[in-house]
């Protein structure tokens, strides 16, 4: 039996989920020690949403707009060097650009802000950088966008793949050094005070993604996606849209950067390379390409496992068990064995192109205890030859083919092809094999 | 009226169309015959301004629309349904018309034709939300009419809109082809089943390798031994 909701009732369980997690991570986050080890869960829920964020700016370009990009590292880093570089304190320049001479901007965004409009400017310190990083992502993504959006698939994953290298050299040229400090850390820049700063933030940023995708945008995205050909003669202009999109993908990548940026409270260039966009896409393929909630979900298991659940892995024991195998780099072996079978059994990921709803969640959850008897044969059936599959695949085609042609033929004679069965009470049910 | 004159393009080496002249006066249905490769989606395609043009000229209500944008000969009231349907499979019915109206803003207007599409084929109405891979051939096709149509066209360019359909799916798709026309907008029609087009057409053109080779009535064209002979197999 399938359950609807309504509604009403859709709505209120949202904002009462939304409210209950707010205020968890609130109180988590007051209330749990920083030697306690439920202080990871908070690591992972401050470091999930800004993935979950960059996620979702990379399924906006890869799931929905059909753009195979890889340049979301490259975008952070640069999110993540703007907001830094502009809200050290002056009274830091000289620590933190030491070899640099103090560095050449002497001032920092937070500083004027206060100076002008006293404690409304330090509050605004924390979002204004933020969006000024995300702006001035943009800008640069859109001037690599023209000659980029000119390739298609792997050509413009490629050039995409080159450009976020590209970025990442320029930040580390000694000769731009009083601006970037060269290869050194970036450090003592204003960072957020609570936990619930990147969550809202991040959480904001996809709401409006989630908004833009069901507009009329959104689904022009998805036209080019599905078809460039039929979407051209529809009369969208391709190189627009997807420039737009580009440029929208790259400012909230810029955005989650600056994030990264005030969790790590220090930064350099040396991680952001593409084994950090490829962590990205895993993110985007286990949670399926084309729904943001997968995106999500899938930002907070990788966070989780990478940081949390699995770490025991690295470090010789892991629930109750210990092997000499367990050592530095081993958490990577299980990853890649997992997302192997996530590739084999779950192919579309977890949400597949679907987007979360209470409706099918409730449904799903009532099933369980049902599909976890059921568990065992569809194991079978999966592991079943393929030949075999194969031959059900032919056989159904047949099938309707034959069915179709003998409803044509009715509608064209008018006449039944058979007699109709002799009416009774009982229901005759036929199995599969038609039988 | 749609006018093309002295049209040349070239794919590469190859000389795809070598100086037609093609008109498509108001309130008539035209159609455009002829085997595989003679040109005929280059045609179209040309119009539309998805291939480039080597020299020649397409006027438009007396306006030169030959190096115009597509985004722009769209917007003047051309539109292009795809050879091979190519409706958007991850889209459902309702999105895939919401495209076709991509251009336009009255929403009120936009409202109205769909409720005139959904009129025109109510097999789509019922079925709404499904998404578009999932529809039959026939379906699609009859999606992808529809969703030329929302651009509240004034030409409808349709490139085999027969292909891979079965005969009674044909039929239904030609008759609403004709009502389209009653609705007063001009029809330029692709086929390669010269029959069931010629039947509905008032004017026709015979393509061959890249040249108009035959013009004339569509009924005049069905008696033309020649016509018979290589288009009807007679």
């Amino acid at each position: 039996m399938k359950i609807q909701l309504n509604n009403k009732i859709k709505a209120a369980l949202t904002t009462i989920s939304i409210a209950l997690f707010l205020i968890l991570v609130f109180v988590g986050d007051n209330v749990i020690s920083s030697g306690s080890s439920w202080r990871m869960l908070i690591t992972v829920i401050e470091k999930g949403s800004i993935f979950a964020l960059v996620a979702a700016s990379m399924n906006l370009l890869n799931g929905f707009t059909g753009l195979f990009s890889l340049g979301q590292a490259g975008f952070m880093l640069m999110g993540a060097y703007t907001y830094a570089i502009f809200t050290i304190p002056s009274a830091s320049h000289d620590a933190v650009y030491q070899y640099f001479g103090g560095g050449i901007i002497k001032w920092s965004i937070v500083e004027v802000l206060e100076s002008k409009i006293g404690v409304v400017g330090h509050y605004l310190g924390l979002f204004i950088p933020i969006i000024f990083a995300g702006i001035l992502v943009a800008i640069v993504a859109y001037l690599i966008g023209i000659p980029v959006l000119r390739l298609k698939s792997d050509y413009l994953a490629i050039a995409t793949l080159g450009f976020a290298e590209i970025l990442r050299a320029f930040f580390q040229w000694n000769t731009l050094g009083p601006v970037t400090n060269g290869s050194n850390v970036l450090r003592k820049y204003t960072t957020y005070h609570s936990a619930i700063f990147p969550v809202v933030i991040a959480g904001i940023c996809i709401t409006i993604i989630l908004l833009l995708l069901n507009s009329t945008y959104g689904r022009a995205f998805k036209a080019i996606r599905d078809d460039e050909i039929a979407a051209e003669a529809m009369g969208i202009n391709l190189f627009k849209h997807k420039e737009l999109s580009f440029v929208i993908s790259s400012f909230f990548a810029g955005i989650s950067g600056s994030l990264l940026a005030m969790f790590q409270s220090t930064i350099s260039a040396t991680p952001f390379t593409t084994q950090m966009t490829y962590e990205i896409l895993l993110i985007v393929v286990i949670g399926g390409i084309g729904s943001i909630s997968g995106s999500i979900i899938g930002a907070f298991l990788f966070i989780a496992c990478s940081e949390w659940w699995l770490r025991g892995l690295d470090s010789g024991s892991w629930l109750g068990i210990s092997s000499d195998l367990m050592r530095s780099g081993f958490r990577k072996v299980i990853f890649a064995i997992m997302i192997m079978l996530v590739v084999l059994f779950y192919s579309k990921g977890i949400m597949g192109d679907k987007e979360f709803s209470w409706n099918r969640f409730v449904n799903w959850w009532l099933t369980r205890p049902q599909a976890i008897k059921n568990w065992p044969n569809k194991l079978k059936s999966k592991l079943v030859s393929k030949k075999k599959a194969r031959m059900a695949k032919s056989d159904a085609k047949a099938r309707l083919k034959q069915e179709k042609a003998d409803s044509d033929y009715k509608k064209a004679s008018g006449t039944p092809l058979f007699t109709p069965l002799p009416i009774s009470d009982q229901v005759i049910v036929f199995d599969k094999e038609g039988k | 009226m749609l006018a093309i004159r002295d049209l040349n393009v070239h794919y590469g080496g190859i000389h795809a169309l070598r100086g037609i002249d093609i008109d498509v006066p108001d309130g008539k249905i035209i159609s455009l015959i002829g085997a595989n490769g003679a040109g005929k989606s280059t045609t179209l395609k040309a119009i539309m301004g998805l291939v480039s043009k080597s020299t020649g000229h397409v006027y438009w209500d007396n306006t030169d629309i030959t190096g115009m944008k597509t985004k722009d000969i769209v917007n003047s009231g051309i539109i292009l349904c795809p050879e091979g349907r190519k409706i958007f499979p991850d889209l459902t019915v309702d999105e895939n018309l919401s495209v076709g109206a991509y251009l336009r803003k009255d929403k009120v207007a936009i409202a109205k034709d769909r409720e005139i599409a959904y009129d025109l084929f109510p097999r789509l109405a019922e079925r709404t939300w499904q998404l578009g891979a999932t529809l039959s051939g026939g379906e699609q096709q009859m999606l992808a009419v529809a969703r030329a149509l929302m651009s509240k066209p004034r030409l409808l360019m349709l490139d085999e809109p027969s292909l891979g359909l079965a005969p009674l799916v044909i039929k239904d798709i030609f008759s609403v082809i004709q009502k389209i026309k009653e609705e007063g907008v001009n029809v330029l029609l692709i086929e390669q089943n010269a029959k069931a087009a010629l039947d509905i057409s008032d004017y026709a053109y015979v393509m061959e390798s890249g040249v108009i080779s035959m013009a004339g009535s569509g009924k005049a064209l069905l008696s033309d031994p020649r016509v018979q002979k290589a288009y009807l197999g007679e």
